[in-house]
């Protein structure tokens, strides 16, 4: 009966049954219950520059080097808040269109960092258009290729009130007198990347992060001993535009060695800008607030590494301080 | 239920879930890995050795008193024996002994005194200085096999795209891998490192290793089947679709159009329906061949390679039918149809081709029929249900990933039932090995057949994928397995059948050259990428700054370039020989053709 080495046809059917039968139990079955999903409460979808943002990110392939998926392991935490849900991915994961389907975003490598939070992590346009026209002007390590097919150079005179104009330095133009503008194109995909952020679910509500084996330190109690380190911080959340070494970069972050709002002996102005943003000096770019990122203790040490690096002399600052300050805003 | 889950999650791990402030104690689970019990055992075992060594020589001691013993007895009977001999006999005896120790071979006995002649011309070649006194000469093929000329040409055009997709494929290859050296190589949109990798990726999968895998295939339905290709017009037909499908998608791939980014499935759909009609083309020819075979068995190699094209075809259906793919849907047909791909076609494929052409090479039998079938129903079994392990830890349900590294593990079954057929057809002919430009091909393709589906299989784990995934580590497997496995075993067919067919053979030099700058390249690919993606990894457990990780690569990046034009250099000279396997034969003068012709007209 089961000749199947002298029966092709019973052969052939029965490795395509065979197949088609496991494909439907273990792909097909379980990807229809996957599109069952539905969006999380708090969820936005992406609007239309967005969702066109979202196709340049698909047509220059950025999933080759970049995952966004925030896996269920602790060592993942600094990717996100919790650990990614299927929800997360209902706005994002459409069909593009006739000729596209749903992209893959979740990624088989990270060759760059993560992306599933970078709306939060890198809140500034200045800083992700100056970063996707040479991502070595921002950070100098960095492996990830230009991309100034988005941009495009034009003279003074052409440039209207509409255009976005890059803060570049004029060495790295063609033209030293032209100026560098953004293209549509750059303008989408930075607003789709700027609207990265995952949903808040509310504390307690989202899956755990496995624990790993990993010895952690156990922390003393008082916010003293809290150890937090104004360096690390720094790196994390301010060096990507005003660089490990306090310069900033010329035409687009201000320097804060030597600044002299960092260096006042009186922290209010520098506090005050950390916690709701800055925007008034039209040769730089927007400064982003992170009152409602960073806790009292953290603007702590992160602005009394500032004042006591590079050269900066001036007194600590002290949570205290930050808390009096954040009330005075609150306040106005 | 969360706890339960989150306990089951811990489990599954082997990872502890105490925490330093509120369980106080050593955390237990360890046990075996805290130094104390390691210390500890290594000391018993310190002393179990010595002891095993003493009662071992007290033992010997023993046996050897007693076999001294028995001898000593015989020397006396012996001695009382030779005291009541006769002086003559004695005498005797010894000169026999003498003559016997003093006789030598001649050095004549097989051959005769006569002149040695060949006068049935067996012997091809005799020389005392070899063309190379470093290695073994290479033995000619001797063997030429009456192909029907479309068959012939047949396999050169499938062959000869699969070499130009090679060289195409890994020069992109090359290219990509230097951009991770140098960034700014080029600022042009066509060539940046998105829009490139896939075309890399597609080219030599569906150019050169489908081609090939192809093109070879033609040789062995028919041949198997003891009768002619059922239409080799088909066959030319499904070759324009298949090669316009890569012309086609790699083109749109560098013009931007990408069709979401899944690996391996960058081509949108129109260019995928092209190479799809081309597999279903190639389906239908291979099926109607072996439906027409004038023997009662079907060979097992076409179980094979009819099996892969029956569940590829199944597979780019699934793959690329919309109406299950949004949201994470697309994700759970992702790691399906990127691991099929692999599994499915180039691994079933490639071993239905090495059932023929290795136990032809070695000119014997396969070891085993019943390990080839069962490898087949295995193969099919749990392959098809791995696909998720590339997204362990992901959004997936959990029960999906489970049963992924579950049956990952089971791959071994068809792994270790493969590799042991191969390599038992391969005993007792090792020493032609060295003499041979195919064997080697086919010894490199078959061991990295076991260790490339068993790392696969242990990397699937979660404690590796812990550490490996997203890393360089997962580039390094790759290509130990559409590189270590597939291209070595189907160059080796291409060596191995080429010359039966064409009468050409390649230039042992170029040969030679081309295996050992492949091999070298690819370990240096491999264990640069393996090193590099193991310490990227640990460095993103310890929490270090996502650059430092970018930095501890840079040096891993190079040698991995270095590797990479070691194997790309490797298939110019690849398709010189090719070039010298194939190429036409010059034409007779025309003036015999011409009275033919005119009359016939």
């Amino acid at each position: 009966m089961f000749d199947f080495h002298k029966n092709h046809k019973l052969l052939v059917a029965t490795a395509f049954l065979g197949f088609a039968m496991l494909s439907t139990v273990i792909a097909v079955i379980p990807a229809l219950q996957m599109q069952e999903v539905k969006p999380l409460p708090g969820m936005e979808e992406l609007n239309s520059e967005e969702l066109k943002g979202l196709q340049v990110y698909v047509s220059e392939n950025c999933m080759a080097c970049h995952t966004q998926q925030v896996r269920n392991i602790e060592m993942d935490q600094v990717w996100g808040e919790r650990p990614s849900l299927a929800s997360d991915y209902y706005y994002s994961k459409q069909r593009m269109d006739l000729w596209r389907q749903s992209p893959s975003l979740l990624g088989s490598e990270r060759t760059g960092p993560d992306l599933t939070e970078v709306g939060k992590r890198q809140p500034g346009k200045e800083w992700h258009l100056l970063h996707l026209y040479n991502p070595r002007i921002v950070v100098k390590e960095s492996v990830m290729p230009s991309y100034p097919w988005l941009f495009e150079e034009k003279s003074k005179a052409m440039v209207t009130q509409k255009d976005e104009v890059v803060p570049v330095s004029a060495e790295l133009l063609k033209n030293p007198n032209h100026q560098l503008v953004a293209k549509p194109e750059a303008l989408a995909l930075v607003a789709y990347l700027q609207s990265l952020v995952q949903a808040e679910l509310g504390q307690n509500l989202g899956p755990d992060f496995i624990p790993s084996t990993r010895k952690k330190q156990v922390p003393a109690s008082g916010a003293e001993s809290l150890g937090l380190d104004g360096l690390q911080l720094y790196s994390e959340t301010c060096s990507a535009c005003h660089q490990p070494t306090g310069d900033g970069i010329p035409g687009a972050f201000p320097p804060l060695a030597g600044s002299e709002i960092v260096n006042d002996p009186d922290p209010s102005i520098l506090v005050q800008i950390i916690l709701s943003g800055y925007d008034a000096r039209p040769e730089f770019g927007a400064m982003p607030e992170f009152g409602s990122l960073l806790s009292d203790e953290e603007i702590a040490a992160i602005a009394t590494h500032e004042r006591s690096s590079w050269g900066n002399q001036a007194p600590v600052v002290t949570p205290e301080q930050v808390a009096e300050i954040r009330k005075f805003i609150l306040n106005q | 239920m969360k706890r339960t889950t989150l306990l089951l999650l811990v489990l599954g791990l082997g990872l502890s879930q105490s925490q330093a402030q509120t369980v106080p104690n050593p955390a237990i689970e360890q046990w075996w890995s805290s130094p104390g019990i390691i210390g500890t055992a290594l000391l018993i075992a310190l002393v179990s050795l010595v002891a095993i060594l003493i009662i071992g020589s007290r033992l010997s001691a023993l046996f050897q008193g007693l076999q001294k013993r028995a001898e000593s007895r015989k020397k006396e009977t012996l001695k009382s024996e030779l005291v009541n001999w006769e002086e003559e006999d004695l005498d005797w005896i010894l000169e026999k002994r003498k003559a016997a120790k003093k006789y030598q071979l001649t050095g004549t006995e097989l051959t005769g005194k006569g002149n040695s002649d060949d006068s049935r011309g067996l012997i091809a070649k005799v020389t005392h200085d070899p063309e190379n006194p470093l290695v073994d000469e290479k033995k000619k093929e001797t063997l030429r096999m009456e192909t029907p000329k479309p068959l012939r040409n047949l396999m050169i055009w499938y062959l000869g795209a699969a070499v130009f997709w090679l060289v195409f494929g890994t020069l992109v290859g090359q290219y990509v891998g230097m951009k991770f050296i140098w960034p700014e190589m080029d600022q042009i949109s066509w060539l940046s490192f998105g829009r490139l990798r896939p075309v890399h990726t597609n080219t030599v999968f569906w150019g050169w290793a489908s081609m090939a895998m192809v093109g070879l295939g033609y040789f062995v339905i028919s041949r198997t089947s003891n009768t002619g290709i059922f239409s080799y017009s088909l066959g030319k037909i499904a070759w324009y679709l298949m090669n316009s499908a890569v012309v086609l998608g790699n083109f749109l791939l560098m013009s931007g159009v990408n069709n979401g980014g899944g690996e391996y499935r960058e081509y949108i759909w129109p260019v995928a329906l092209l190479f799809a009609s081309g597999l279903i083309l190639t389906f239908f020819n291979y099926y109607k061949t072996v439906a027409a075979r004038k023997i009662s068995e079907i060979y097992i190699s076409n179980w094979y390679l009819l099996g892969g094209l029956i569940w590829t075809i199944t597979l780019v259906v699934i793959g690329y039918l919309p109406s299950f793919q949004d949201g994470l849907g697309e994700t759970v047909i992702q790691g399906y149809y990127m691991h099929q791909g692999v599994g499915m076609w180039f691994m079933t494929f490639t071993l239905g081709l090495t059932y023929y052409y290795l136990p032809t090479s070695l000119n014997k039998p396969i070891y085993s029929y019943s390990l080839g079938v069962l490898a087949f129903w295995t193969q099919m079994l749990f392959y098809t249900l791995i696909g998720t392990h590339h997204f362990v830890f992901s959004p997936l349900p959990w029960w999906l990933q489970t049963v992924a590294i579950v049956f990952s593990a089971g791959m071994f079954i068809p792994v270790v039932s493969g590799t042991t057929n191969f390599l038992m057809t391969m005993k007792g002919s090792w020493s032609a090995i060295s003499k041979s430009y195919v064997l080697p091909f086919f010894l490199v393709g078959v061991v990295f057949y076991f260790v490339g589906s068993a790392q696969g299989s242990l990397q699937a784990f979660r404690l590796t994928n812990f550490i490996w995934h997203f890393t360089d580590f997962n580039v390094a497997h790759s290509h130990m397995t559409m590189y270590g496995i597939i291209t070595f075993i189907l160059w080796a067919c291409m060596y191995a059948i080429l010359p039966k067919v064409t009468g050409k053979e390649p230039p042992a030099l170029g040969v030679g050259i081309h295996f050992w700058l492949a091999f070298v390249g690819l370990f240096a690919y491999m264990i640069s990428l393996m090193t590099g993606g193991t310490l990227r990894g640990l460095s993103w457990i310890e929490g270090e700054s996502f650059i430092n990780s970018v930095i501890l690569m840079q040096p891993f990046w190079v040698w991995r370039a270095i590797g990479g034009s070691m194997m790309f250099v490797s298939h110019l000279i690849f398709a010189y020989n090719f070039y010298e396997m194939a190429k036409k034969e010059k034409p007779l003068p025309h003036k015999i053709s011409a009275p033919l012709s005119s009359v016939h007209a």
